[in-house]
């Protein structure tokens, strides 16, 4: 234990004593917080939008004023005439038009019905789609307005969108738990195939296998303080993400600090894995890097739905393991669920660990080749 | 009496490569014993079969009485072992290299102080510093103390000395010799002819293959001619005025002279004169002893497979 004790405390004074490694563990993940949250938004704000008024009534004079007023869009400017649609998109401020109709507030006040339209700069697909999707919800929300005063029979215009969980659809919502997964599996991954290889590489395990330390001694030692720093990552991300734009854990928190644990291990004996392949720090780092990281990008379902790939990446999709733990980490998060709904991905896991650990210390050399 | 080590027959090959052909020797305990080879000669892959880092295809080996197959685990408790470059962690201190070495072993500084004492006393002033930041010749003392710190019953130290400048070459075989007290048995590997001289008994090794093992003096005695020394200011011209003589046996640049054997173990009458036709005025021909390294050259000229065998006899008369 003693022994143990030791080579714990040796590996702390590696990381450390070493900058480069300690901004990896601590100043990556608040760094990536931060650009997901802020620069990459998913989310629309002040968005440039024109409006094309043919009615000029007090209804639409209402309707446009909710729109400009939910802090979503911007009023650039005020048309009038169809000609200037183009024209105003073109320049490139204005990312949609809307327009109303001829007598709309008397259609609707009369009819009960009146058409609204709204055109979008389909070159920004993304942009376009969210300021319809947030326009639609807007006029919905006018619409149920005005069922409680002047019209009784209550929907007026274009379907229904309601989001569950996520309502205004914020993507920190996403992201949050996407980033925890993704710097988890990178740093323990990443960091243990290093730190492994790094003493092949310098010679210093040479020394090391000719002393009374165990394997199990040696991969326990490299690993325990890693397991420690990213526990402690995770607590940060979790109050930077509380703090900084409010997400709560809705679920158990003591629940999802546990399956956090277990997805540390699973991805600390990933790493250790790696680290039993590769001969260099380079090799583990390439490893790392292009066989974590992009499965993790792209096929865990962080950024892109698995449902809309096409079925040989669902299936591929299978064995990355970020993807079960994004299931688990979003169903504890934002919906709250407990164990009841994700013990299958939980139960994946463990065994990817347990089958992790098991090749790592069948393959661990207690000699040199 | 028990043998430090005892190996019989040991065979390793990576790939196409003989690293080792049948090597048999044994060391006894409590001595210094060194292995001289050129490198590449398979003196570290000799060593880390020894240390238990790697099996031999073939041949048994039996270490402080342990099997290095079998009961490694074991033997690794009693093995201080000193790779072929410096590999202690740059980035800890020197006292926190040495502590954690010590935790690793199961024991503690204060408890072997006195062992490393001599060794270590030399680099303590500065044991804050990283370890990455010392001079050549204390990271080798630094290696050493920490190899020792367990207090080791057998000290392999592969090529210690290997860039290390004259005086801490010649400090660091004084240590070792220190060490003997302690009834320590050292195995030590070195490119340098002249290290060979401060060990109890050396082997010369070349290509994978044991050619002598003995005392350094034997060693030198086994020289089976008589050997001649030949100075000349232009040494290089010397030589190759001497290779094309029809007397010389051997001739190779020794120090400041030139190291010549001749058919009939004599000077060549006519010698000065036929040097003279090549240009060479001023040569001065003498009978020298003949050193490890002119025995290290004469094995390598006759070595083959029939040679081998008769060095293996004589190992196995000792």
């Amino acid at each position: 234990m003693k022994r143990f004790l030791g080579f714990v405390r040796k590996e702390f004074i590696h990381i450390f004593r070493d900058y480069r490694t300690l901004f990896i563990l601590f100043g990556i993940p608040v760094a990536e917080i931060l650009i997901f949250g802020f620069a990459i938004s998913m989310d629309i704000k002040n968005a440039g939008v024109a409006f094309l008024d043919l009615s000029h009534d007090e209804i639409t004079h209402k309707l446009s004023d909710k729109i400009i007023s939910s802090g979503f869009f911007r009023k650039t400017e005020d048309l009038l005439s169809y000609n200037d649609i183009d024209k105003v998109l073109k320049k490139g401020h204005t990312k949609a038009v809307i327009i109303f109709e001829e007598d709309f507030g008397r259609n609707l006040i009369r009819e009960g019905k009146a058409s609204l339209s709204i055109i979008a700069d389909g070159s920004e697909p993304n942009t376009a789609t969210l300021i319809t999707n947030y326009t639609t919800a807007i006029v919905n929300d006018f619409n149920m307005g005005l069922a409680g005063t002047q019209v009784s029979s209550a929907l007026k215009i274009i379907p229904e969108v309601k989001m569950f969980y996520n309502p205004n659809l914020q993507s920190h919502f996403m992201f949050v738990p996407g980033v925890i997964t993704l710097i988890l599996i990178l740093i323990c991954a990443l960091m243990t195939s290093v730190t492994i290889t790094r003493e092949k590489e310098f010679g210093t395990m040479e020394v090391l296998l000719v002393s009374p330390l165990r394997p199990v001694q040696i991969i326990l030692g490299k690993v325990t303080p890693y397991f420690i720093l990213s526990f402690i990552n995770v607590l940060l991300i979790l109050a930077l993400a509380w703090f900084v734009f409010g997400l709560p854990v809705k679920g158990s928190l003591v629940l999802l600090l546990a399956e956090t644990m277990l997805y540390i291990l699973m991805s600390l004996s990933l790493g250790i894995l790696i680290s039993t392949v590769s001969s260099t720090m380079q090799q583990a780092i390439f490893i790392s890097l292009i066989g974590l990281l992009l499965p993790t990008i792209l096929l865990s379902g962080f950024i892109f739905p698995i449902e809309n790939m096409p079925s040989v990446y669902d299936y591929v999709s299978l064995i990355v393991p970020p993807r079960y733990f994004i299931v688990i980490i979003k169903n504890i998060m934002i919906k709250g669920t407990g164990l009841m709904y994700i013990w299958k991905e939980t139960l994946i896991l463990a065994a990817m660990t347990t089958v992790f650990i098991a090749i790592s210390i069948r393959k661990f050399k207690i000699r040199l080749e | 009496m028990q043998k430090a080590i005892d190996t019989s027959a040991i065979c390793k090959r990576f790939g196409n490569t003989t690293a080792l052909s049948n090597i048999s020797f044994s060391v006894n305990e409590s001595e210094v014993f060194g292995f001289i080879g050129p490198d590449g000669a398979g003196k570290t892959t000799l060593m880390r079969i020894i240390t238990t880092l790697m099996l031999p295809d073939s041949g048994d080996i039996n270490v402080l009485g342990k099997n290095c197959r079998t009961e490694f685990k074991e033997l690794r408790k009693e093995i201080g072992y000193m790779p072929g470059r410096f590999s202690l962690y740059q980035d800890l201190s020197v006292e926190e290299n040495l502590e954690f070495y010590a935790t690793v072993f199961g024991t503690s500084v204060k408890e072997n102080y006195d062992l490393i004492y001599d060794i270590y006393s030399h680099i303590e002033p500065f044991k804050k510093r990283l370890a990455g930041k010392l001079s050549g010749g204390m990271k080798q003392k630094l290696a050493l103390s920490c190899a020792l710190i367990h207090k080791p019953r057998l000290l392999v130290l592969d090529e210690p000395t290997t860039g290390v400048d004259a005086v801490s070459r010649s400090e660091f075989w004084d240590m070792l010799g220190k060490l003997r007290q302690y009834n320590i048995t050292i195995l030590v590997s070195t490119p340098y002819m002249d290290e060979a001289m401060r060990c109890d008994r050396v082997a010369l090794i070349q290509n994978g293959n044991l050619l002598a093992i003995d005392t350094p003096g034997e060693v030198r005695n086994g020289y089976g001619r008589k050997l001649f020394s030949v100075k000349s200011a232009d040494k290089y011209k010397l030589i190759i005025a001497l290779r094309s003589l029809n007397e010389t046996i051997t001739s190779f640049p020794f120090g400041e002279s030139v190291h010549v054997t001749f058919k009939n173990d004599r000077i060549p009458e006519n010698l000065n004169s036929l040097l003279q036709n090549q240009g060479i005025n001023d040569a001065l021909t003498e009978e020298t002893e003949a050193g490890i390294e002119d025995r290290f050259l004469e094995l390598m000229q006759t070595a083959g497979p029939s040679f081998v065998k008769t060095t293996e006899g004589k190992a196995a008369r000792q």
